[in-house]
């Protein structure tokens, strides 16, 4: 066990990877010499050479399409987004061609698509985003949004390892602002599971990505309350079992996330909880999200979009007094 | 003015064999465009018979091209053939009565009734199956490329589009891409001269599509489409080119599409003089006549061919009808992969 920043632990898992695994390359834009544009391949051309860490043309589609066919192949892509938001450019190859090709075609096609996502930096509406209600929404696809350092090394791995499109959904704001204890070894971390963030009886959250840490915050500053925090790690597949579970125990519910509110994939849990946990509710559901905008640059308007402690607050005193 | 080379028309029989063809492989190359026309028009007759739900697309006056195209691949090398390009997958081998079954939306079709028409491909056979937008396939085949490169596989990925795919960035992307890292693919553009109904003029403003080749820093060719040696030595000597290191080529291959864009369109807006002057180059009366000539092909031979194709498409014809339905209780499964499917041939 060692302490590693959230990006050392993605990092260190894919470095372990590609040194177990000849069919795992990386290819993106300024990986390579440049080692990615957060770092997170930083080196890694020197270890593993330039026809194993690829700088790709700024062509999103390419990488994407290309990951594909390298993937139909026989390989084991790690393809990176600079941004998230630049998921945009390669969306026709992820959905049209990477997600349908095993149900229609019986071709699998395990690719990992590295994406660091969100905001809290002034990225503005470009370098922001957290798109994971869109994918989680196409069939054939997975997505993972890990929140701790472990599990961003546990479950990189486990996304190298699935036979299928995996999005790998990585908060920058935790880049280099979290810490934790990280396994040396190579271990695996479920795709599916969720991590039972903070045990509690009153009230149960939500969430998962950058806002497991805005609920624990919040949940600190209730001492008297008993506040759950279930963090999912993965939007799709979800673990439903785990939430509803949760939502047994505590009869109250917030969910929680970074993304706009409509059509976020908020509104798939609290439908779920209504369709299969109704009779087990004390209070209604209550969603705390991003609201329905781009995501802002100017600092006031960021903090007023991203949700923050403060409205998790105010969310879980409502549902406690309700 | 042109930028790209204007291949020369196929030659004499003493050229044929120096490209490495005897006479028995001429005869399989014409019995390949027979089954590929057969094909197709069988399909036009279940259409009118009601047995094909939704559209059903052709190629008709593409089968030198396709068939030429993969007469010239090697036995591991991959592609992304298209809707025009059924004669890719009767030459790599696929059995007609599974293409069939693939029209009909039968169990025993490819996809197993999940996709129609073209949307195709045996993964065994190397090709991998087209999608609706077209020139996705295009970095897709790049892709498989890359995967040959990283490995020092001495393989080839061929990538099929038409002239109006070329319009979209896909295409640019994946040209660029393959001429940067000198990837051993090899772009086949069929210019049939009409995407849907919009004609050559309205998509792109170069001479020769083959001209962007050099843009992207390889070589482009130009050659007549209903002409299969002349099809078959270029693509060869491009895909031997790429798999020796010497990176991409742009072949674009000039067809006219001689029917609709699918089978509910008429073709109203091409001039009929057009399909008329295109007709005198049929892509199988003119090879015929070829090997009438030049190889001696005999009225028995000729026989024996379109017999062959007659019998065994009628066999693949009954064989599919006798395939049944999808199971309605099987639409869920297989939506992702499980670590068993990838004990495929391409991931051994």
């Amino acid at each position: 066990m060692a302490e590693r920043t959230y990006l050392q632990a993605i990092s260190d898992g894919l470095r372990q990877e590609m040194r177990r695994d000849k069919r795992v390359f990386v290819l993106g834009e300024d990986v390579g010499v440049y080692g990615g544009a957060f770092k997170v391949t930083l080196g890694f051309q020197e270890e593993f050479g330039a026809w194993r860490v690829i700088d790709a043309p700024l062509s999103e589609t390419a990488i994407m399409g290309g990951a594909t066919g390298a993937a139909i192949m026989g390989m084991r892509p790690v393809a990176e987004m600079q941004f998230a938001d630049f998921v945009s450019c390669a969306w026709d190859h992820l959905v049209t061609v990477a997600a349908k090709q095993r149900w229609r075609a019986g071709t699998p096609v395990p690719i990992v698509l590295r994406l660091p996502s969100g905001g809290g930096f002034s990225g503005g509406p470009f370098h922001s985003q957290n798109p994971e209600s869109s994918f989680a929404h196409i069939p054939g696809l997975k997505c993972v949004c890990p929140a701790t350092p472990e599990d961003a090394k546990g479950l990189i791995v486990a996304a190298i390892e699935d036979p299928n499109p995996v999005l790998f959904f990585e908060h920058k704001h935790l880049y280099r602002r979290i810490k934790g204890e990280v396994p040396d070894e190579r271990y695996v971390t479920p795709i599916g599971k969720a991590r039972t963030h903070r045990e509690g009886e009153d009230v149960s959250v939500i969430t998962w990505g950058a806002m497991v840490y805005t609920a624990d915050e919040a949940a600190k500053q209730l001492p008297d309350a008993s506040v759950e925090i279930i963090d999912l790690r993965s939007v799709m597949p979800w673990d439903k079992e785990a939430v509803l579970a949760s939502v047994r125990k505590t009869s109250k519910v917030l969910v929680l996330h970074e993304d706009t509110r409509t059509g976020g994939f908020g509104g798939e849990i609290a439908a779920t909880i209504a369709e299969e946990a109704f009779e087990d509710l004390d209070a209604p559901v209550r969603r705390i999200t991003a609201p329905d905008t781009p995501v802002p640059f100017s600092p006031p308007l960021e903090k007023a979009f991203i949700p923050q402690v403060e409205d998790v607050l105010r969310g879980l005193k409502e549902l406690i007094e309700y | 003015m042109a930028i790209s080379r204007v291949a020369e028309p196929s030659g004499s029989l003493q050229d044929v064999k120096e490209w490495g063809l005897d006479r028995e492989d001429l005869l399989q190359i014409y019995r390949n465009m027979v089954m590929t026309r057969g094909v197709e028009e069988r399909g036009h007759i279940l259409y009118r018979q009601g047995k094909i739900p939704g559209s059903f697309y052709t190629g008709r006056g593409n089968e030198a091209s396709s068939v030429g195209v993969a007469t010239a691949m090697g036995g591991d090398d991959v592609g992304t053939p298209l809707h025009r390009d059924m004669g890719v997958h009767i030459t790599r081998g696929v059995e007609p009565w599974r293409i069939f079954a693939q029209y009909m939306g039968r169990a025993d079709g490819p996809t197993h009734g999940r996709d129609g028409n073209v949307h195709m491909a045996d993964q065994r056979l190397g090709l991998i199956a087209m999608v609706s937008h077209l020139p996705a396939m295009l970095p897709v085949a790049v892709g498989a490329a890359l995967a040959f490169r990283i490995r020092e596989e001495k393989r080839v990925a061929i990538a099929w589009s038409g002239e109006g795919a070329m319009a979209r960035g896909d295409a640019h992307e994946g040209m660029n891409f393959a001429g940067v890292r000198k990837l051993p693919v090899v772009f086949i553009c069929d210019n049939n001269q009409w995407a849907y109904s919009t004609p050559s003029h309205l998509e792109y403003a170069v001479e020769h599509l083959a001209d962007r080749a050099q843009a992207y820093g390889f070589d482009g060719v130009v050659v007549d489409g209903t002409d299969v040696l002349a099809v078959y030595r270029e693509a060869k000597y491009a895909i031997e080119k790429a798999r020796d290191g010497g990176g991409p080529t742009l072949i674009e291959c000039q067809t006219l599409r001689m029917e609709g864009h699918a089978v509910h369109d008429d073709a109203f807006y091409v001039p009929k003089e057009l399909f008329e002057r295109w007709a005198e180059r049929d892509p199988l009366e003119r090879y015929r006549s070829w090997l009438r000539e030049n190889v001696d092909m005999t009225d028995e031979e000729e026989d024996e061919i379109t017999g062959y194709v007659k019998k065994l498409l009628n066999e693949a014809l009954q064989r599919a009808e006798e395939s049944p339905m999808p199971d309605p209780s099987t639409l869920l499964e297989g939506v992702y992969a499980t670590p068993e499917d990838l004990d495929t041939p391409h991931h051994k």
